[in-house]
C-alpha cells in the first residue's frame, strides 16, 4: 500500500517535472523566430478556418435548441423576450466556448497528437532535430499560438451563429418578434459576457494544442502507440476544458 | 575525430551499453555491426545527442555532445548527417523540399539552395523526383533521397543507420556504391551500422563488432575476415549457435 502510493507520488512528481521542463523549452523556443512565425499561419489555417465548419454546425442547432427550450421553460411565467437574453447569456458564456472547445478538442487534439505521434515513431522528430531543427519551434510553437489565437475567433463566430440561428428560430418557431428578440439580447448584457467567453476560449485552444503536442511527442510503439496518443489526447483535453470551465468561472464571475 | 569513451546506456532495467569505447578516424568509413536489438543504433543516436549516456561520453572534434546546450548541440549538429534506417522523410514534404530543409537552417540563399539540391539528386540518381512525394517512391529510392538530404548539408561526417536493411540485393549494392560515392566526392568520414557483412566488407576502412553492450574486437576489413575470435567469427559466417 504504502510502495504503491510512494510510486504513484514519484510518477506524478515526474509527470510535474517533464511538463515543466516541456514548458520551459517552448518558451526558450519563442527565441527561434526565424522558425515558427511562417508554420503557424499554415497552422492557424488547418487549426482555425478548417475547423469552422464544425464549429459553425454545432452552434448553429445549439441556437435553435436554446431558443426551443428557453420558451418551452419560460411561457406563462417569465415575458417570453427573455429567450434573448437566455440564448444571448448562454452562448457568449458557456455552450458556445464548451461545446466549440470540445468539438476542438476531438478534431484539433487527436489530428496534432496523431500526426506528431506519427512523426515521432518514424523519426521524423529525430530528423528535425539532426538537421539543426528544434521541434518546440518546428512543431509545438506554430501549433499552441495557433490554437490560442484561432480558437477565440473559431468560438466568436460561433457565438454570431448561435445568436443568428436563435433569432431565426424564435421569429419562425415562437412567434417572437425581431425587437422582443433583441430587446432581451441586451437585457442584463454585459461587455464581461463577450471578453469571458473568449478568454476562455483561448485557454481552451492552449490546453488542446499543448496536450496533443505533448502527448503526441511522447508516442511510443508503432501504429498502437499512435492510437493510444490520439485517444489520450481527446480524453486529456476534454476534461481539462471542464476544469478550466470550472476554473475560470470561480475566479472571473 | 569521433570518441566513445567508456559510453554506458540502459533503458528501464536493461543494458544496451555496457563500457562502448570506440575511435572514429577522420576520413574514414567504420561499420559497426552487431546482432540486432545489440545497441548499434543506440551508440549511433549518442553522436548527434539525440540520447544521452548514463554515464561516459561521447567526443566530436573535441566537443563532449552530453554536456552541450542546445545552442552548441546546434554547431555539432551541422557537421553532421545522419541517413535513418527508413529514410525519416518528412511526408507532406516534396523530395526537393525534404533535401532542402537542412538547407534552409543554415539561411542559404535560393538559388544556392536549389543548386544543392540539384547536386545531392544527382549524385544519389534521382535527377527529375523533385516534385514527388515520399510515398509515391519505392523503399529503396526513400533512403536514397535520406542519402542526399544528409550529403546536400555537405557535412563532415555522415553516419548510416542500417542502410541496406530490407532491400533486395542489386539495391543494397546501390547503396553501398552511393556511400562510397558520398565519401569520393565529399571526403566525409563514415560511421555505419549494419548487421549485413557483404554491405560492411563493401563500404568499410574498419569494422568493429559491438557484442553485449561493449567492442568485441575492431580492426581493418581483412583483419575480420581473418578473425579467430569465435563469437565475431560466428557473426560474419551467419553460423547458427
Amino acid at each position: 500500500m504504502i510502495s504503491t502510493i510512494g510510486s504513484k507520488t514519484v510518477e506524478v512528481v515526474r509527470a510535474a517535472g517533464r511538463f515543466g521542463h516541456f514548458v520551459g523549452d517552448l518558451a526558450r523556443a519563442t527565441a527561434d523566430v526565424g522558425t515558427w512565425p511562417r508554420l503557424t499561419v499554415v497552422q492557424m489555417r488547418r487549426i482555425g478556418v478548417d475547423s469552422l465548419p464544425v464549429a459553425l454546425f454545432i452552434a448553429a442547432f445549439t441556437g435553435i435548441v436554446l431558443a426551443l427550450q428557453a420558451s418551452y421553460t419560460f411561457t406563462g411565467t417569465v415575458p417570453l423576450y427573455i429567450v434573448g437574453t437566455v440564448v444571448g447569456k448562454t452562448m457568449m458564456l458557456e455552450l458556445g466556448p464548451v461545446l466549440t472547445g470540445l468539438a476542438l478538442g476531438g478534431r484539433v487534439g487527436a489530428s496534432v497528437a496523431a500526426e506528431l505521434g506519427t512523426m515521432k515513431v518514424t523519426e521524423q522528430v529525430d530528423a528535425l532535430e539532426t538537421l539543426a531543427y528544434d521541434p518546440h519551434s518546428y512543431l509545438v510553437l506554430p501549433r499552441v499560438i495557433a490554437g490560442t489565437t484561432m480558437v477565440p475567433i473559431v468560438v466568436a463566430l460561433g457565438i454570431a451563429t448561435g445568436l443568428l440561428t436563435g433569432w431565426l428560430a424564435s421569429l419562425v418557431l415562437l412567434d417572437l418578434s425581431t425587437a422582443e428578440f433583441v430587446k432581451g439580447l441586451k437585457f442584463l448584457y454585459r461587455f464581461k459576457d463577450t471578453w469571458f467567453g473568449l478568454f476562455k476560449s483561448a485557454t481552451f485552444g492552449f490546453t488542446i494544442t499543448l496536450v496533443g503536442c505533448i502527448v503526441g511527442l511522447a508516442t511510443r510503439g508503432g501504429a498502437e502507440g499512435v492510437g493510444r496518443s490520439t485517444t489520450r489526447a481527446v480524453v486529456y483535453s476534454a476534461m481539462l476544458i471542464l476544469v478550466l470551465d470550472a476554473f475560470w468561472a470561480m475566479i472571473l464571475l | 575525430m569521433i570518441e566513445f569513451r567508456d559510453l554506458h546506456k540502459g533503458f528501464g532495467p536493461k543494458p544496451v551499453l555496457t563500457g562502448f569505447s570506440l575511435q572514429v578516424r577522420d576520413g574514414e568509413t567504420l561499420v559497426i555491426i552487431g546482432y540486432s536489438g545489440s545497441g548499434k543504433s543506440v551508440a549511433l543516436k549518442h553522436i548527434v545527442g539525440l540520447l544521452h549516456p548514463d554515464a561516459g561520453e561521447v567526443i566530436v572534434d573535441g566537443r563532449a555532445v552530453a554536456s552541450l546546450d542546445r545552442a552548441g548541440l546546434t554547431e555539432v549538429r551541422r557537421d553532421i548527417g545522419y541517413v535513418f534506417q527508413f529514410a525519416a522523410l518528412f511526408d507532406s514534404m516534396t523530395v526537393a523540399e525534404n533535401v532542402a530543409l537542412g538547407l534552409r537552417r543554415r539561411a542559404l540563399a535560393e538559388d544556392e539552395i536549389a543548386e544543392r539540391v540539384r547536386e545531392a539528386l544527382a549524385l544519389v540518381d534521382l535527377t527529375g523526383t523533385d516534385d514527388r512525394l515520399p510515398a509515391e517512391l519505392s523503399g529503396g529510392m526513400r533512403k536514397r533521397v535520406g542519402i542526399a538530404r544528409a550529403i546536400a548539408l555537405r557535412p563532415r561526417y555522415i553516419l548510416y543507420d542500417e542502410p541496406t536493411t530490407g532491400l533486395d540485393p542489386v539495391t543494397s549494392a546501390v547503396m553501398d556504391q552511393l556511400m562510397i560515392r558520398a565519401r569520393e566526392h565529399l571526403g566525409v568520414t563514415g560511421v555505419v551500422v549494419t548487421h549485413d557483412m557483404r554491405s560492411a566488407y563493401t563500404v568499410g576502412d574498419r569494422i568493429a563488432m559491438l557484442y553485449e553492450g561493449r567492442i568485441r574486437q575492431v580492426g581493418t576489413t581483412a583483419e575480420i575476415q581473418d578473425t579467430e575470435d569465435p563469437v565475431v567469427r560466428q557473426f560474419i559466417e551467419g553460423r547458427p549457435s
